[in-house]
């Protein structure tokens, strides 16, 4: 039998001691807002003015202006010019540009004998049409930027020309629904709830139950007729309230600041959230049952939160990531939340849509419950 | 026949290969003050908390308050007060908040609730500290809170570990007045300690070494049934006299007060004094008395063999 007078007791007494503990309770609000607006305004993969050099072996007009029409991309800013190509790999290597455009001495017979271009008589060659222009030499080894520099790889060549593009018909249209300015924003800032909501949940719940064992309480609290789940319930429950307060600082500055839709009704995301705290909490107070204190509490903590952050497709999708990880990724109640999320605020759908996501969370926060009232016990056997 | 608050056979408990408890047998009158003495680590907080329920014994019944444990460990939370050895409260907390939180939790209604409150803030002195967190008062307070906390719920059966190892002198005095009003009050209390003096305001106590019980009974019966008797010796060079005697199978031991030695001589010997004088160390006019034994001399007899 539960009795909610003890219940409330340690609901009352827990919010005692939050409003006490000033730093804890800073960093309920200082955690979602300073993040948000760090990675709000810092994550960005839409990628622009890559330093770049530039090697120029054909030292013409075309040359200069070949540069000047790359550079209003703005995709890349020529920051250097180089003498040869040793020097330019040297630059590369020791990270001063990641790319160096290199333009052959014979651009200018390549632009004319070029498709695009089809200035000639007599008539190009397949050998010449195949010819590029000039080329870039790229520090491959972040695909993010490689991939940016691929996209110049057929910029068009009209400007430079002062003549019509050739008409080019896509072989595909492309809507792009819910983000169609691709603004990276959109998707990080449903995804940072996600985020904020695993690293403070987990946190707060398992070290506030580690504390009370650390510090003794615990030792006192068995002895009187309080119950293990009385005590969990009791310690859990401000932190729903703390929990619902860092999503409304996320998404209602996400809406002011970034500009980010809420599509999808608050119910709905109310839901979703819920759903998502309980997973969370229950996550802590599993890990509650196994840390010593708090310093192991944290270690658990972080455990968790680096592949929620890195696996749960917060920021690399998922469908991207070999199966196995899928499987990994599929067990986090992160990854499930950034698709009912994402989909609630997003999209517009509703959560029953969704039912997989939704039922794993629910699946996940009883089985966490069963492991913990277990391992909960109220001796000191 | 008086009634039993706790009874306790063959009590034993191990964690691992450590035997903390060794078949201790104990029967605690109702309404008594019941002592536990020994050395740190002989198994004190160990038998509190076997009898409290929060270990479980590896072997042996135990029966508190008519209740069988380790079984019936939830009907008789309501029933017991506990004062871990370490303050147990929260800091963070401020006194008449922590009592607040206690009353809640054993279930004292709101009017109930208020006046025991106030009750036991003004019996321990702490009404005019009731709003200061409890981290940040002397131990003498804290420990006195922690003995409120306790009795919140008025239980017949009060368990203190320890409670005055971080106490003065003074405190320490005071606290055991309070003990005697509430043992007074019909309370029985089975408190743990490890200094005599406490020890001997126990209506009863146990010695406890290495987990076993050595001696059990009244102060006044352990002293009249030691099988030892007290000399102080006045002599010159008392450092070397005490290497000496110590060598004598007879003698249990030998330790300086001051300008005295205080030498426990076994009574196989009828006339310890006699014994004593035969000592080459030992001059005629050098004073030798026989003195009563001090609960102390008790403990030393009976204790030492498990000593490391």
């Amino acid at each position: 039998m539960i009795s909610l007078l003890r219940v409330r007791a340690i609901f009352s007494k827990e919010l005692t001691q939050l409003k006490r503990d000033r730093m804890t309770f800073g960093m309920v609000i200082m955690i979602p807002l300073i993040q948000l607006m760090l990675f709000g305004f810092a994550i960005n993969t839409n990628i622009r003015n890559i330093p770049v050099g530039v090697v120029d072996q054909s030292q013409s007009g075309l040359s200069r202006v070949l540069v000047q029409t790359v550079s209003a991309t703005q995709v890349v800013d020529f920051v250097e010019s180089y003498h040869d190509i040793q020097q330019a790999e040297l630059a590369i290597a020791s990270a001063k540009v990641r790319a160096v455009l290199i333009i052959p001495d014979d651009v200018s017979q390549r632009l004319v004998r070029h498709a695009s271009v089809g200035l000639a008589s007599p008539p190009s060659s397949d050998q010449e049409t195949s010819r590029p222009i000039a080329q870039w030499l790229v520090d491959g080894s972040d695909t993010m930027i490689a991939g940016a520099i691929k996209s110049l790889r057929s910029m068009p060549l009209t400007e430079l020309l002062s003549k019509p593009s050739n008409r080019q018909t896509p072989t595909f249209e492309v809507a792009l629904l819910y983000n169609p300015e691709q603004r990276t924003v959109v998707n990080i800032v449903p995804g940072l709830v996600g985020v904020i909501l695993t690293m403070t949940m987990i946190m707060f719940t398992s070290a506030a139950i580690v504390r009370e064992r650390e510090r003794g309480n615990l030792e006192m609290l068995i002895t009187t007729p309080v119950r293990s789940y009385e005590l969990m319930l009791g310690k859990i429950i401000p932190y729903i309230f703390i929990g619902l307060v860092q999503v409304a600082i996320i998404l209602g500055l996400g809406y002011y600041v970034f500009n980010v839709p809420i599509n999808g009704s608050l119910w709905q995301l109310a839901g979703a959230t819920l759903l998502f705290i309980a997973a969370s909490l229950v996550l802590g107070l599993v890990i509650s049952t196994i840390a010593k204190n708090q310093l192991q509490a944290m270690q658990m903590t972080v455990f968790v939160l680096l592949p929620s952050i890195l696996l749960s497709g917060f920021m690399f999708p998922y469908e991207g990531m070999p199966v196995v990880a899928q499987y990994i990724a599929e067990v986090l109640p992160a990854t499930h939340f950034m698709r009912l999320i994402r989909g609630v605020v997003l999209r517009d759908v509703e959560v029953i849509m969704m039912q997989f996501d939704m039922y794993w969370l629910i699946g996940f926060t009883l089985l966490g419950l069963l492991i913990s009232s277990l391992r909960f016990k109220k001796n000191l056997d | 026949m008086t009634q039993l608050a706790i009874q306790a056979k063959q009590l034993s408990r191990n964690f691992a290969s450590l035997k903390a408890i060794q078949s201790l047998d104990l029967e605690v009158e109702k309404g008594s003050i019941y002592g536990f003495l020994g050395p740190n680590g002989c198994g004190k907080t160990t038998a509190i908390r076997l009898l409290t329920g929060l270990l479980k014994p590896s072997s042996g019944d135990i029966n508190v308050l008519g209740y069988s444990l380790p079984k019936d460990a939830e009907k008789l939370r309501l029933n017991i007060g506990y004062m871990t050895q370490k303050f147990s409260l929260y800091d963070d907390l401020t006194v008449k908040e922590n009592l607040n939180f206690l009353a809640k939790i054993y279930g004292l209604s709101a009017k109930v609730q208020n006046k025991r409150v106030n009750e036991l803030l003004a019996i321990y002195g702490l009404d005019q500290k009731a709003n200061q967190l409890a981290g940040s008062m002397s131990g003498g307070q804290r420990q006195r809170l922690a003995l409120a906390g306790a009795i919140i719920h008025q239980p017949e059966l009060l368990f203190l570990d320890e409670p005055t190892s971080a106490v003065d002198p003074e405190n320490r005095r005071d606290f055991w007045e309070q003990l005697f009003d509430l043992s007074d009050q019909g309370t029985t209390i089975l408190v743990s300690t490890h200094y005599m003096d406490e020890a001997e305001r126990c209506h009863k106590l146990a010695i406890l070494e290495a987990g076993i019980k050595r001696a059990d009974g009244s102060p006044q019966q352990l002293m009249n049934n030691m099988n030892a008797n007290v000399v102080e010796i006045v002599a010159d060079n008392l450092r070397q006299l005490k290497q000496e005697l110590l060598s004598f199978p007879q003698v249990i031991s030998a330790a300086q007060l001051g300008a005295r030695l205080r030498v426990l001589v076994n009574n196989t010997i009828t006339e310890p004094k006699a014994f004593l004088m035969q000592h080459p160390m030992i001059n005629n006019n050098d004073e030798l008395t026989l003195v009563r034994p001090s609960l102390e001399d008790v403990f030393v007899t009976c204790t030492g063999e498990g000593r490391q």
